[in-house]
């Protein structure tokens, strides 16, 4: 008997690599890029391997930098709450922030200062409305799932959003949608009713 | 007294360049001696080169101890030597004290070849550029062709950015610290009150005092008291010294009253027992005449297109002298240029002078950049 066709959750270290290959696959080679919440540095050191982009990772935290240091991955260490002054209109074909916009408070400037620096921005997020997670407080509770794995007292994310939250806010901005994708905990394409049934949500966002 | 990972006991080396050399202001000097140390070997590719700069009151003496006074660690020693973070076992470091200065490089206090008495006040005025000019030529005699990098913090960091502009094939990463691409004007202020200090001085005599035998000692005091206010943070001030009191109570004269006072006493007169006051000038100038964007239209970016070197860039959140905007400055400038750079801001609160200490965050940051770099 063998298990290997039973689906199951992504691992951690699977999950990230499908992250970075959903990501990547947004990026044509040679490109220059910004990662905004770069943590250490692996998706940017991901995107120069398998795609030859060249660009900076923005991050806070000491440990991350250092992470990033190590990982011959360029890091600036700022805290872009702020927005991004300092950073040249258009300087960037690609402005990435993967898994890090829940845990900022400065949603709508830091959307709009992503495509005032890069022609294009993409971003990937926890869908809150995701089922798993709308049983969770069905049943009274914070959800703990694959793609929000905190509970309620030390998690670092400050803004818990769905693809339909997010998508009313980029028309509120005057982001255009260029291409959506959402996956399930078993890293599966979701087609229907991705609020629902996508864990994790990825935008290719323009002007 | 050395620590276990000491480079250990260290002798000082001369270079005597006896050909003369044009200054960017117009003189010439027609011959001139730097003295140098060097830590570590240079590996046979003759490519574990790293050349430490200092800055206001640094020397050669970078790491180590001289044997005739063992308690005179060198400037940089928690930062240098066999496992710290700049390894000598894996780079060779070589420390040089600058033109200009005085603790053996050809300097004010130098006797001038062509009149037989010390230079005093006729000693050119130097700039970032003239310094590092010298280096290479301190470079080209120990035959390093390419450093692996040059650091620096203040007015260190402004010499290893120098380089990358003036010999950007000559230098492969560039540790700027605490830096600034030029001086703000609050800075050339803060300059300025330091060399009034020194210029109106009795004892200055238009600055050939040691041909009289005497010192501006008081003038060499007040810069070195007011440098330091500036060094340190408010909050480390508040925190190291507060309203602390000397003796009992107040004294109401004009005596020492306030710990603080009793320190930057301490501190002036340690200074003015040892340095050169015409070097101090002479240095601040070159601290005010630092910018290499003023050829550019003052466009940073211009100016930095001319640097192949990859950067680490490093500030510290207390720095109230040269401030984390000011080498933001730096780094976006290289950004613009899509040059490679890594920027750590520390989160320390020992001011301008944290670049001296080992703060762990700090080290760490230094650390991992080094041993990314290929000996």
């Amino acid at each position: 008997m063998t298990t290997a066709h039973r689906p199951r959750p992504l691992t951690p270290r699977e999950r990230e690599r499908f992250d970075f290959a959903v990501i990547a696959g947004w990026i044509p080679e040679g490109r220059h890029v910004l990662d905004l919440g770069c943590g250490d540095g692996r998706l940017l050191r991901y995107l120069r391997e398998s795609r030859s982009v060249t660009g900076y990772g923005v991050e806070i935290d000491h440990d991350s930098v250092l992470g990033c240091i190590r990982n011959g991955v360029d890091v600036i260490q700022i805290d872009i709450e702020g927005g991004l002054s300092g950073f040249g209109d258009a300087s960037f074909d690609h402005a990435i922030i993967s898994q890090a916009l829940q845990a900022m408070h400065s949603t709508e400037r830091i959307l709009g200062e992503m495509l005032r620096v890069a022609a294009e921005a993409i971003v990937s997020f926890p869908n809150f409305a995701y089922r798993a997670n709308r049983e969770a407080v069905a049943r009274g509770h914070m959800p703990v799932s694959e793609d929000l794995p905190y509970e309620w007292y030390d998690t670092p994310n400050v803004r818990f959003f769905t693809l339909a939250d997010f998508e009313a806010l980029c028309e509120k901005l005057g982001i255009a949608v260029r291409e959506r994708l959402a996956f399930d905990v078993y890293g599966q394409p979701v087609e229907d009713d991705p609020n629902l049934n996508g864990s994790l949500a990825f935008y290719r966002l323009g002007r | 007294m050395p620590d276990g990972n000491s480079v250990g006991c260290v002798v000082p080396q001369r270079f005597c360049h006896d050909a003369p050399m044009a200054l960017k202001g117009g003189g010439r000097l027609p011959s001139f001696e730097l003295v140098f140390e060097t830590y570590g070997s240079l590996n046979a590719a003759r490519s574990n080169a790293v050349l430490v700069c200092h800055a206001l009151s640094g020397s050669h003496h970078v790491a180590g101890f001289h044997a005739d006074t063992p308690d005179s660690e060198g400037w940089w020693d928690n930062l240098v030597g066999p496992g710290k973070p700049l390894d000598t076992e894996k780079f060779f470091v070589v420390g040089v004290n600058n033109l200009g200065g005085c603790y053996g490089s050809t300097g004010p206090l130098s006797p001038n070849p062509e009149t037989g008495k010390r230079y005093g006040a006729d000693f050119p005025l130097l700039t970032v550029e003239d310094w590092v000019l010298a280096q290479s030529r301190l470079a080209d005699h120990l035959g390093i062709d390419t450093w692996a990098a040059v650091i620096g913090g203040s007015l260190g960091g402004m010499q290893a950015i120098e380089w990358s502009l003036k010999f950007p094939e000559r230098i492969r990463h560039v540790i700027a610290i605490a830096s600034a691409p030029k001086l703000s004007a609050q800075n050339i202020a803060f300059n300025e009150v330091a060399r009034q200090a020194i210029l109106s001085d009795p004892e200055f005599h238009g600055g050939h005092y040691a041909e009289r035998g005497v010192v501006p000692a008081r003038g060499l005091r007040l810069a070195r008291m007011i440098g330091h206010i500036t060094y340190l943070s408010d909050d480390q001030m508040n925190e190291k010294f507060g309203r602390q009191l000397r003796g009992g109570g107040l004294g109401f004269s004009y005596g020492i009253d306030f710990e603080i006072e009793s320190y930057l006493r301490y501190q002036g007169d340690k200074f003015a027992a040892f340095f050169d006051a015409n070097t101090y000038l002479l240095t601040t100038k070159a601290l005010d005449y630092f910018d290499p964007a003023l050829d550019h239209g003052g466009d940073l970016a211009t100016a930095l297109a001319a640097a192949r070197a990859s950067f680490l860039v490093v500030s510290f959140t207390t720095d109230w002298r040269f401030s984390p905007a000011r080498s933001r400055e730096i780094v976006f400038a290289l950004m613009q240029n899509r040059r490679r750079v890594a920027y750590a801001e520390i989160d320390c609160d020992a001011g301008h002078d944290s670049f001296l200490l080992d703060d762990a965050r700090y080290h760490a940051a230094l650390r991992a950049y080094l041993e990314k770099i290929k000996p």
